[in-house]
């Protein structure tokens, strides 16, 4: 028998980046939140590297694709028609727990690709809007950042940022030689105690969760601040749909517990913060009379436009010693190639993220995957030239909306509860492929510029399926967008989403803090309008 | 030893059998064998075969898979070929089926390069990361002047 729960006031389904960010704005309210996750809270000391055995358990339980590590908590993806395979991680802090730390802002031009380059659409709102949010949110996550990059509207620094190290240093020169912009990336990476937060000491493991605590995944960032203000998390609850009323309006969602069990939980309001794969598939499994083509689908645009942005690699080899394995994964960025130039055969543009080099058994399996590395005796002599000599960068592309890309639910293939699991149909843009082709050619110039040697490329990368954008996209008008200009949706007035779903286009940098900063947005918008929220 | 039908109680399927550890063993020396010169131990070492086969989880299904073609491949057991034919029956099946050798390439590799004697070898510390961690030098900053001189790049939005 279904187990139906005393209602609650905000219902919000997911404890990531936005989840967090919003229920924590939310508390001020004293509404009573509950947050259903579907996995569970991790454990620092059980991350990767607190253990010698470090690089192997990156690639078990911390691996980057759920298909990979099928954890209880971790639901199937289908994404045999994509040549870029989704990374996440279910759990408290979401995808935080998993990501480098990467955090720049997207730029003002960003939200305006309609007007100033005829393609995609504007957003409904624009930097100006997202700016408060977008440094509150620096605050409540403790960024490392430098101010005066000229390639941002000023904006203030929390603390110092990350050190360049000898791979910065070497890198920013050539960069210098070539006349082309770089500065220290944005990181969610504490290089100062901060909040009760140590300050980093370069595992160089942040991508597998950090057990130093410093990296900002909001199991240690918002949630303690939200759990203090009496927010619920309830771990182990997979949502599987969301009801609805003759009025049209949700009542609440069904979950499944850790044992099993299917519960309704009744709610006044229902925030989706469950990323852009997740929030379409609950959303498409509710479809009920109703809601025919899924919840808050009158648009037909639920699952549509998704947008995750293609990954070029580019790595060479020194002379020199570098850092190696030591250090944040993440410490400089270049926006040279970010805005649009006409001279260039592609639209928009991308960033690069600098990388340092990478410990000894994930080098030898670069340089045995890049044809550097023999099996055999030159093993030892070549694994030495590698070892501790190499850097070099990955390229951001920014990826347009296009319908054909979406998120549907698979006939077949279900979860652990039953619940049809996503299936991604995505391809390449012709303008994509340009865009990598470009970012390749310049990386190859700065490394060859620095004195690499070896230089190795990769594009598009297939497993670095991250960012997870606009299958729910926002906007003012309903016939083709899924949310408002503040999260609500057009069909559903007190279902809003708040997590990369609802980006227009993607700009060409990580998202994460415009998620949170979007969360926060959506927050203060229903803080503003309680009292007329669902008109 | 394990056998073929001892079963690890992790979710990840049976144990490698003997003669699929035997024929790893065999693929692993292939792969990375040792250096008096350099002191290194090959990765068909005993510690590291014994670490390897003891750890493997994900892989196991496709290792195993991958070893017994192996053996099947070299008419029996890839243990009872010479060096030299052994050596040239791996280079043939690894140019027909990378993606498989990938999977033993990642499985011999994160145990070799865990071993106290490689890392030490290597200049690292026979350590993990947490609580230590690493120095790494802060850099100097004043290599920004010159992108500060060129002034704002960012496109204006209105």
């Amino acid at each position: 028998m279904p187990v139906t729960n005393d209602p609650v006031d905000v219902l919000i389904i997911g404890a990531g980046a936005s989840g967090a960010a919003v229920a924590w704005s939310l508390a001020e309210t004293r509404m009573r939140i509950v947050c259903l996750e579907q996995g569970d809270w991790q454990q620092s000391s059980r991350y990767p590297s607190t253990g010698r055995d470090w690089e192997a358990r990156q690639a078990e339980d911390y691996a980057i694709h759920p298909n990979r590590r099928a954890m209880p908590a971790d639901y199937p993806v289908n994404d045999d028609d994509s040549p870029i395979k989704i990374a996440n991680f279910n759990g408290v802090g979401g995808g935080t727990i998993l990501y480098a730390g990467h955090f720049p802002r997207m730029h003002p031009s960003d939200f305006r690709v309609r007007s100033l380059d005829g393609v995609a659409d504007d957003w409904p709102i624009d930097y100006a809007t997202l700016e408060p949010y977008y440094a509150l949110n620096d605050r409540m996550m403790g960024i490392a950042a430098l101010e005066g990059d000229p390639a941002y509207p000023p904006k203030e620094a929390v603390m110092p940022p990350m050190p360049l190290g000898s791979t910065g240093e070497m890198l920013g020169r050539a960069m210098n030689e070539l006349g082309w912009h770089w500065w220290p990336s944005d990181s969610a990476i504490t290089s100062r105690d901060y909040e009760g937060r140590a300050a980093c000491i370069n595992l160089g493991h942040c991508g597998h969760g950090c057990a130093q605590g410093a990296k900002a995944s909001t199991d240690v960032t918002y949630w303690q601040e939200a759990m203090r203000a009496r927010v619920e998390v309830r771990t182990k609850c997979r949502v599987s749909r969301i009801e609805t009323n003759d009025d049209g309006m949700a009542t609440g969602a069904w979950y499944f517990d850790g044992d099993g069990r299917e519960v309704f939980q009744p709610a006044e309001i229902v925030i989706m913060a469950c990323n852009g794969i997740g929030t379409p598939r609950i959303l498409l499994n509710s479809a009920s009379e109703r809601f025919p083509n899924g919840l808050g689908n009158s648009s037909g645009q639920v699952g549509r436009n998704l947008m995750f942005h293609p990954y070029a690699l580019v790595r060479g080899r020194f002379d020199r010693p570098l850092d190696g394995y030591r250090g944040s994964r993440v410490f400089m960025w270049s926006m040279e190639f970010y805005e649009t130039d006409p001279a260039r055969d592609f639209l928009r543009g991308y960033c690069y993220q600098f990388t340092r080099g990478n410990a000894p058994a994930t080098t030898a399996l670069n340089g045995l995957g890049d044809g550097l590395l023999p099996w055999g005796e030159g093993h030892h002599a070549a694994f030495r030239r590698l070892f501790d000599h190499q850097a070099g960068m990955i390229a951001i592309c920014e990826d347009l909306p296009e319908e054909i890309n979406r998120v549907t639910l698979d006939p077949s293939l279900k979860d652990a509860n039953g619940i049809p699991a996503p299936k991604i149909t995505y391809r390449l843009s012709e303008n994509s492929q340009k865009m990598l082709d470009h970012s390749v050619a310049r990386g190859v110039d700065i490394l060859t510029r620095a004195g690499a040697k070896d230089i190795i490329t990769r594009s598009p990368l297939p497993y670095a399926g991250w960012h997870l954008m606009g299958t729910a996209r926002m906007g003012n008008d309903p016939r083709t967008s899924v949310v408002n200009a503040w999260g609500r949706s057009h069909d559903v007035k007190n279902l809003f989403i708040v997590d990369g779903s609802v980006f227009v286009t993607s700009g060409g940098v990580n998202p994460t803090s415009t998620i949170q900063a979007i969360a926060l947005h959506v927050a203060d918008q229903i803080k503003t309008r309680i009292h007329d929220l669902f008109d | 030893m394990t056998s073929s039908t001892e079963t690890i109680n992790d979710g990840w399927g049976p144990a490698l059998s003997d003669g699929e550890r035997l024929c790893l063993r065999c693929v692993a020396g292939a792969m990375i064998p040792a250096s008096a010169v350099l002191g290194m131990p090959g990765a068909d070492d005993p510690a590291i075969m014994a670490d390897m086969a003891s750890s493997v989880k994900r892989d196991r299904p496709a290792l195993a898979r991958l070893l017994r073609g192996i053996d099947e491949a070299a008419g029996g057991r890839l243990a009872d070929l010479d060096a030299v034919a052994a050596s040239a029956l791996l280079d043939r099946l690894r140019a027909a089926d990378p993606a498989g050798f990938a999977v033993a390439e990642a499985v011999i590799a994160r145990a070799y390069y865990r071993d106290d004697r490689v890392l030490m070898a290597i200049g690292m510390e026979p350590r993990p990361p947490f609580p230590k961690g690493f120095r790494v030098d802060e850099g100097d900053w004043s290599l920004l002047d010159p992108v500060r001189d060129r002034g704002p790049i960012w496109r204006a939005s209105e």
